[in-house]
């Protein structure tokens, strides 16, 4: 049943969010006072007074990074997306098609990104990084995609097929009609992996495209180190954390919204 | 409505299955001579139908029978008699190794399938977990092409007729297992059939919801004049549902014989408590317990 939240659930919710928060506040205290009074160097660990101050001092530069970096990150997320649900629905109507393709779909998985990075860039040409870095993350994003959605739509129930059989529906029907809905809590599961692979993925290119990119949060970083700003360093970790978090509980709330009032994943217990 | 019911005894009887026999008496009669002694052809002839999996397993062998318009026919015996296995094979899902069943009273279209007119209703609900009651129920129409405006009538009428009426919007899970069931039924005769097919729908129930759902649906059945072929392992449910009772067998699955309940309907709680009840109850049971006994001999 759907029920309104008693006392006792919105206590819970609540600490949900205060208990970590307050542990996190406790952290950053105990981690300035020990620097301050260690006298730890700033280029080795900066308080985090410090860290906030060059946030706000670079956010210029810091803010243009993060918007680069997230634009590739959701690009990629948006072609796995497309990508890994198109394999997978033609995974899922041919038998042929999967058992030729899927193999290959796990090479691209298993090897390391970047270890191919410098061949895509190359192919791509040293003037288009922005595009060597989509393919980059699109290729790391799209594999928990491709699986889950092909996990879920060979999870029909199968009375349910039968029915569908039953019923005479078309190929596109039971498409539509019951395979891609009963995949639809492995998609979003895939999904909320992906959406974290495609950052990392991005972040990854970044690394290796090196200066080639200029723009993007992980030059940022180098550069920083290079010229030993550490708190800018930090800075620039900080944002890229945030950017994580927020595209999974993005994705979260976009799972709970779709999948509210039928999946068991969505519905607390009635006990 | 009373004319209704005449119409639907009559053309039961049509068939010859009911009528010969004696009110109060349980007859055993061999399933050839009882379905070969009828003059009118027959709603599903199944003749010498056989099933063997792929993993060599014999599913069905050699059964034959004739299902008449009208009637409410169980198929009851121990599980793994393949009793589910011939009720999906009469939807057309499978085809049987040996034998044929064919549909004399249906045209046949130019692949060589009937026009089966038929509703499923399996053992578990089977409802679409994303979809409303509504949506749930309204699935073979839309498979069929008719829009929702105009399912609309008719989906409302099959709610009401299962008592579904303040459940419209809601989702399987937010039902019980008697309402989820309901949906299944409603879901199955929204496509007005001819015959419905049911593996054992009321197993998993409570006896309280199966005893209500076993006089809903033979209301339903009385009103709407279906052939019912009803899969069961429960002697008394089939004894109280049924026109006639194939008591099945294991290893491999067969008829062993055709019983007739010949008590009049509409039955109800009455009837269950009976002592006509009771000895039909008992002489189906020891049927069953004779079947079993020859199959452990084999």
């Amino acid at each position: 049943m759907v029920t309104e939240p008693t006392g006792g659930e919105a206590i819970s919710r609540l600490a949900r969010i205060v208990v970590p928060l307050a542990l996190g506040v406790l952290f950053l205290c105990v981690w300035e006072v020990l620097v301050r009074w260690l006298q730890v160097p700033k280029f080795v660990l900066p308080p985090p007074s410090l860290i906030f101050e060059s946030l706000i001092n670079d956010y210029g530069t810091l803010g243009a990074s993060m918007w680069n970096t997230l634009e590739i990150t959701i690009a990629a997320f948006f072609v796995a997306l497309i990508c890994g649900v198109t394999g997978a629905i033609v995974f899922t109507q041919s038998r042929l098609f999967e058992i030729s393709l899927f193999p290959y779909a796990v090479v691209l998985q298993v090897t390391p990104i970047v270890a191919i990075a410098p061949l895509i860039l190359i192919w791509v040409g040293l003037d288009h990084t922005q595009r060597a870095l989509l393919i980059l993350a699109t290729i790391v994003a799209f594999f928990p995609i491709l699986s889950n959605t092909t996990l879920g739509m060979k999870s029909v129930d199968h009375n349910l097929l039968n029915l569908f059989d039953l019923y005479h529906a078309s190929r596109w029907q039971r498409l539509r009609h019951l395979q891609l809905p009963s995949a639809l809590p492995y998609l979003l599961g895939g999904m909320k992996i992906s959406g974290g692979l495609a950052l990392i993925g991005t972040v990854v290119a970044e690394f290796v495209a090196g200066s080639g990119t200029g723009t993007g949060l992980a030059w940022r970083i180098i550069e920083s180190s290079n010229r030993l700003n550490i708190p800018r360093m930090f800075a620039a970790l900080l944002l890229l954390s945030a950017l994580g978090v927020i595209i999974f509980f993005g994705l979260s709330a976009v799972e709970r919204s779709l999948l509210r009032r039928w999946h068991e994943s969505a519905i607390g217990r009635e006990n | 409505m009373r004319g209704a019911k005449e119409a639907h005894d009559y053309r039961y009887k049509q068939c010859g299955a009911a009528g010969t026999l004696m009110a109060n008496s349980v007859s055993v009669l061999a399933p050839k001579t009882f379905d070969h002694g009828s003059s009118e052809r027959p709603l599903i002839r199944i003749d010498g139908v056989g099933k063997t999996y792929q993993n060599g397993t014999v599913a069905l062998a050699d059964v034959t029978l004739n299902v008449c318009g009208g009637e409410f026919l169980s198929l009851l015996g121990p599980s793994g008699c393949g009793k589910s296995t011939l009720l999906r094979m009469i939807a057309g899902l499978g085809a049987p190794s040996t034998g044929v069943i064919d549909w004399p009273q249906s045209r046949y279209d130019f692949s060589g399938e009937p026009e089966r007119s038929l509703g499923f209703v399996f053992q578990e609900p089977t409802l679409l977990p994303w979809a409303t009651v509504f949506d749930n129920i309204y699935l073979p129409l839309k498979l069929a092409g008719v829009s929702r405006r105009e399912a609309e009538p008719r989906i409302g009428e099959v709610i009401r007729m299962v008592g579904l009426e303040k459940f419209v919007r809601h989702y399987p899970r937010e039902l019980s297992g008697g309402m989820k069931m309901r949906v299944s039924i409603a879901r199955a005769i929204v496509v007005k059939p001819r015959v419905l097919l049911m593996d054992e729908p009321f197993a998993a129930l409570d006896e309280i919801t199966r005893f209500k759902l076993n006089n809903d649906l033979l209301a339903l059945w009385q009103q709407q004049q279906w052939t019912v072929i009803f899969v069961t392992h429960s002697v008394y449910e089939s004894v109280y549902l049924s026109n006639r009772i194939a008591v099945m067998n294991a290893r491999p699955g067969r008829i062993m014989t055709v019983l007739t309940i010949d008590a009049p309907y509409p039955r109800n709680d009455v009837f269950r408590t009976s002592p006509v009840y009771n000895e039909f109850c008992r002489v189906t049971s020891a049927q069953l317990k004779r079947t079993m006994i020859d199959a452990d001999d084999h």
